[in-house]
């Protein structure tokens, strides 16, 4: 064996400490090894810095309009001034997808957090409890996971009226019974484990068996979906504005409306259908790589 | 086996119930009604209230929600608000197209995504495994729409090979016995009519499909990955079976458990995709008659068609569980 391979052996064996870390360090240890997760990570970087810094990254205002550069079906396309050329209105398309990152980042992370919450709420009192109260949940669940999930998005959004409240809602409501099951069946595996049992005999209260040992150890599964979440939030949200179900107001640069707007100068303008496109698969793409990096470094199986 | 099967079935009555509550006061909370849909800016107060009547929307919820089930229990759906036609009727129109659409989306996806996932199982890091992770990954994040549009625009505009909207040229007045224009064409020997229904489905089926195919390509190469790892793979090539035989009975086999899983719920996944799908390219199917329902208030469509598509969602699963036993001796004895 040469010194460096010696060298290679020695730096990637894992230390003593890095080995007694927990569950946390030791899937933080291989995300930063793994490629997937870090293709994934810096797209989500590159994605949530556009969004907050908009403003500055921005050449125009999002509704700033060149009306006298633009003709029915004639848009012009990418310019030095304008990078990726006018849209339908004559406004920025670069600024508009740029300003369109904002609305994603908002739908994803609220309708994630609203639907997460009564989820893990719900899969925690079935899962917590058991019995009847865990059938009651579970039907419930049952009956929201029976109507397609599109269908369902349509409806509630067709409830509150089109707005982007309505879109994060009808999400959210969306994400709850998925959260749901998942925390309930990870809650009744870990019930059934050793430790569980073990902390049972020793006289622990039933309350601090669930929220200190059993909830932690089963939030695995849904830390990974809540990424993954975040990516068919993205394209639920272009969904339901193709339908015309998104906000009402042309002025909000979204980019499933954006997309969704472009289907009649398809022959004319087809660039202009593929940018905010882009903007969407490489966001979804990115939240997705980091959901499946998170998946496998969370796994006990492949713990090394 | 029969006795799983039934339970399962037993079990669709309280989730039926509790959907059909659901619905009902969820169609009734919907601002504005079909009076609003129907008459538009004809509207009076003494019209609307007319319409209200007519469809027995006046009388309290219980009652409505009593005499509909009532007529549910025989099979009646009531009548469509828009199209004055019996919902039964509308959905055995409609129907058939959903299911031919999904089947060809399922089918395109089984018949690339299983075998791609399999060469990329058994030799990763290869040219075929990178292409296919990178595919299956675009697969997924291109939302369905945007993909028909682009299949759209490229095959039946630009180049003109394949027809974008409908189900049939208007030209072909073939019998529809079945519903399912593919078949019916063969069923009444008019073959060249089967061939343009078959022509209408490509690029639907290929848009709908590439999610499941995303999904299938790498739970298949995950599977088959995983599985030639197992002592009894190596145990079947250290006994000299030929590599043929132990491919297709020891992994592939073993493979395709979690592959069946992933093709079930994804059928049923399909339906919300088939919204997208079917309004793209103006195929008269369920999705897009649901999602226009729900625009013009059509109370008895969104009833009938939640429920109908409830049960077959439920059946759907029920079939992908039911296969398990013949993929999987295992599971038939337990």
């Amino acid at each position: 064996m040469s010194v460096a391979q010696f060298e290679a052996v020695e730096s990637s064996a894992v230390s003593p400490q890095e080995a007694a870390g927990g569950l946390g360090r030791d899937a933080l240890r291989r995300l930063r090894r793994s490629p997937t997760a870090i293709v994934g990570a810096v797209l989500v970087t590159l994605f949530v810095l556009v969004a907050v810094f908009a403003p500055l990254l921005a050449p125009y205002e999002p509704n700033f309009q060149r009306l006298d550069l633009i003709r029915p079906g004639v848009y012009p396309g990418p310019s030095s001034e304008f990078l990726l050329g006018l849209d339908q209105l004559g406004r920025d398309e670069l600024s508009r997808i740029i300003y369109g990152a904002r609305y994603s980042l908002l739908i994803g992370v609220v309708s994630l957090t609203l639907g997460a919450a009564v989820g893990i709420a719900l899969g925690l009192l079935a899962g917590a409890f058991g019995g009847w109260v865990d059938s009651l949940v579970m039907r419930i669940v049952d009956v929201m996971l029976a109507i397609p999930s599109l269908l369902l998005a349509i409806g509630v959004a067709a409830l509150l009226g089109r707005s982007i409240t309505s879109v994060m809602i009808a999400i959210a409501v969306v994400n709850v019974p998925i959260f749901a099951r998942l925390l309930r069946g990870s809650m009744l595996a870990q019930r059934r484990s050793d430790y569980a049992l073990a902390a049972r005999s020793l006289g622990v209260p039933r309350s601090r068996i669930v929220l200190q040992h059993v909830l932690p150890n089963s939030l695995s599964p849904v830390i990974v979906q809540g990424t993954l979440a975040l990516a068919t939030a993205i394209i639920e949200a272009a969904g339901l504005a193709y339908l015309g179900l998104g906000s009402a107001d042309p002025s909000i640069p979204e980019w499933g409306r954006m997309l969704a707007d472009t289907q009649n100068s398809l022959a004319t303008a087809p660039l202009l259908a593929l940018w905010p496109g882009l903007a969407i698969v490489l966001s979804v793409m990115g939240f997705y790589l980091l959901g499946e990096a998170l998946r496998e470094a969370l796994d006990p199986k492949l713990r090394r | 086996m029969l006795k799983f099967a039934v339970r399962r079935l037993l079990l669709l009555v309280p989730i039926l119930l509790g959907l059909s509550i659901l619905v009902f006061l969820f169609v009734r909370a919907l601002p504005g009604g079909p009076e609003t849909a129907l008459l538009g800016e004809r509207s009076t107060p003494e019209r609307a209230a007319a319409v209200r009547a007519a469809y027995g929307l006046d009388r309290p919820v219980y009652e409505q929600y009593g005499s509909y089930m009532g007529k549910v229990v025989q099979g009646d759906f009531g009548v469509s608000i828009q199209t004055q036609q019996p919902v039964s009727d509308e959905i055995k129109r409609r129907f058939p197209a959903t299911v031919e659409l999904a089947s060809a989306a399922i089918l395109f996806a089984v018949v690339v995504g299983i075998p791609l996932g399999f060469v990329a199982g058994r030799r990763p890091g290869s040219w075929v495994d990178n292409t296919s992770t990178v595919g299956s990954l675009l697969g997924i994040a291109i939302p369905v729409f945007a993909l028909g549009f682009l299949l759209k625009y490229v095959f039946a505009v630009r180049l003109g090979w394949l027809p974008g909207t409908g189900r049939q040229d208007v030209t072909i007045t073939t019998e529809h016995p079945t519903g399912f224009y593919v078949l019916d064409g063969i069923l009444t020997g008019d073959l060249p009519a089967a061939w343009d229904a078959l022509k209408h489905l490509v690029l639907p089926a290929i848009a709908l499909g590439t999610i499941p195919l995303a999904i299938i390509t790498r739970i298949t190469r995950a599977a088959v990955q995983e599985v030639s790892n197992e002592d009894f793979v190596r145990t079947a090539e250290a006994k000299g079976m030929t590599k043929q035989v132990v491919t297709r009975r020891h992994i592939l086999r073993n493979a395709m458990l979690p592959v069946a899983t992933i093709i079930g719920l994804q059928t049923g996944l399909l339906l919300s995709g088939a919204i997208l799908t079917e309004t793209v390219f103006a195929f008269g199917g369920m999705g897009s008659f649901m999602a226009a329902a729900v625009f013009t208030r059509d109370f008895p469509v969104i009833q009938g068609g939640i429920l109908f598509l409830a049960v077959v969602f439920v059946l759907v699963n029920l079939l992908v569980d039911l296969s398990y036993g013949i993929i999987d001796p295992r599971v038939r004895t337990s």
